[in-house]
């Protein structure tokens, strides 16, 4: 406790917190419009999601309890990192469940459990604007977004088509909220696009270095840009999951062996581990007598 | 001396921890236009201002802050000195410099069309007008539609603007342009962003 009583609660002052909360205010009133504020530093560097744990720190209380995930890994540096900031600052419950989690911090990754009421999925953004690598220029882009003047954007998904023969963009997968705002999903893969058309879960978008905050209010339509004779598609993969068998979840290869042997596993440990839990099991999962010893 | 300190009590006892509930009461509320969010009386400010009303300014307003009282609350020296005491926000007499608006007699408000409503690049730059209602329980029941909305949302605030849905059908055509409305009623408040629909009046 005396350690604890050397911060702010969730370490940023209260003059920051309101100006973060009145810009995620305005973020839900204005779905898929990127509503700037003023970032602060934090004791991360800012590829390690300065923004998404910003407006984490203006949102969370002491009824929270939080998760936080890294390419839908509640293990890797990044996530262990941010929880342990949000147990030394606000001394708030952590888990690994997604559904036990109210606040769920996540970097390129949507949970693969469908989302509930009242759950918030609060994303790491670095590059907020879908415009950015069209246009450098922020009036312009500001300028764009004003008069849905999204036709390059299109122009870019179809040279890609022209290209590939089809459409190449797998990550940061543009989306338009509502029919208006067109919208950069951060890194997620476009896989995880679908799960955020009429989610139950408000979603937030914080960028640090770029001091931008954006918003999906529960059930928002958003849709995937495409074309009529191109439909977006997301990501199928060849076999189910290697330890729970999962089919149609995100697989990550993971290699086994320095001879070129490699499994697909999902990309979300706790999906993965819920199943094995609940007696799921793939093709290399360990015994599950052996397991249970 | 007296009467001067007694204006200035009645502030949060936890600044910290009561702004942040009340702060997750208004998002809830942002997110799910027309439910009403209950919320505890965590202020006692000087009439006109109610606790949930008071509470929010206290949430949200700093010195950043610019906001606009109606005659009610601009006319008491009481509630000005507490707001400006507790929240070091900056009073402006013109509407559409506003970020926030207080608004105690919903009948003689200024239309929707007084207030900011941003610029087609910054549509942010708008008013966000906060209502001062007895309840949510009033004869008029509105039907709700929009972002945060499943499918429909009854919502019956006990006092509404005049003109009330040919006004929000306007706001709801400047999207994203457009005021945002909070609805402080005892014990309990509702918002509606700019991008809810009004659909139909019922009995
Ligand atoms: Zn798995």
């Amino acid at each position: 406790m005396t350690e604890l009583a050397t911060y702010n609660f969730a370490y940023l002052d209260e003059q920051t917190k309101r100006m973060i909360r009145r810009a995620i205010l305005k973020a839900i009133a204005i779905p898929g419009y990127q509503v700037p504020f003023a970032s602060r530093e934090m004791p991360m560097p800012y590829g390690w999601g300065t923004g998404g744990v910003q407006v984490t720190a203006a949102v969370i209380g002491p009824k929270d309890t939080l998760k936080v995930i890294d390419q839908g890994a509640d293990d890797t540096t990044n996530a262990v990192s941010i929880r342990a900031f949000f147990q030394k600052t606000a001394n708030v419950r952590v888990t690994t469940r997604t559904a036990e989690a109210t606040i769920i911090q996540t970097r390129h990754r949507i949970p693969e459990a469908a989302l509930q009421t009242g759950q918030i999925l609060v994303y790491q953004v670095p590059i907020p604007e879908p415009l950015r690598f069209l246009e450098p220029r922020e009036t312009e882009t500001r300028k764009m977004h004003a008069l849905e003047e999204y036709g390059l954007m299109h122009v870019k998904l179809y040279e890609d088509i022209a290209r590939h023969g089809h459409i190449a963009t797998t990550y940061a997968y543009p989306v338009k909220v509502e029919g208006r705002y067109v919208m950069d999903p951060s890194p997620t893969p476009k896989f995880d696009n679908p799960k955020m058309h009429n989610s139950p879960a408000l979603q937030l978008f914080g960028a640090g270095r770029e001091k931008r905050i954006y918003a999906i209010p529960p059930y928002t339509e958003v849709v995937s840009l495409d074309f009529e004779d191109h439909p977006f598609e997301i990501q199928t993969f060849s076999q189910p999951c290697a330890l729970c068998g999962a089919k149609g979840s995100y697989l990550d290869e993971v290699i086994l062996d320095d001879k070129g042997g490699s499994m697909f596993v999902c990309s979300d440990t706790d999906f993965c581990e819920v199943r094995q839990e609940k007696g799921h099991r793939g093709h290399l999962a360990a015994n599950p007598a052996e397991a249970a010893e | 001396m007296r009467a001067a300190t007694q204006v200035f009590e009645g502030g949060f006892s936890d600044a910290v921890l009561n702004s942040q509930e009340v702060f997750r009461a208004l998002m809830d509320a942002m997110a799910n236009p027309g439910l009403v969010i209950p919320v505890r009386d965590l202020v006692n400010a000087p009439a006109p201002l109610q606790p949930v009303m008071a509470a929010i300014a206290a949430t949200l307003f700093d010195h950043d802050a610019t906001v606009w009282c109606d005659k009610a609350i601009a006319g008491s020296d009481a509630a000005t000195g507490w707001l400006k005491f507790q929240t070091g926000l900056e009073l402006t007499s013109t509407p559409s410099d506003a970020q926030f608006a207080l608004i105690r007699d919903v009948d003689t408000m200024p239309s929707f069309e007084a207030f900011a409503k941003g610029t087609s690049e910054y549509p942010d730059r708008s008013t966000t007008i906060i209502l001062q209602v007895a309840g949510f329980d009033g004869a008029e029941v509105l039907t709700l539609q929009g972002p945060g909305i499943e499918h429909t949302r009854s919502f019956a605030p006990s006092r509404l603007p005049k003109l009330f849905i040919d006004q929000w059908a306007a706001n709801r055509a400047a999207f994203p342009r457009g005021v945002d409305l909070i609805l402080a009623g005892k014990g309990a408040l509702a918002a509606l962003p700019r991008t809810t629909r009004v659909l139909k009046r019922e009995a």
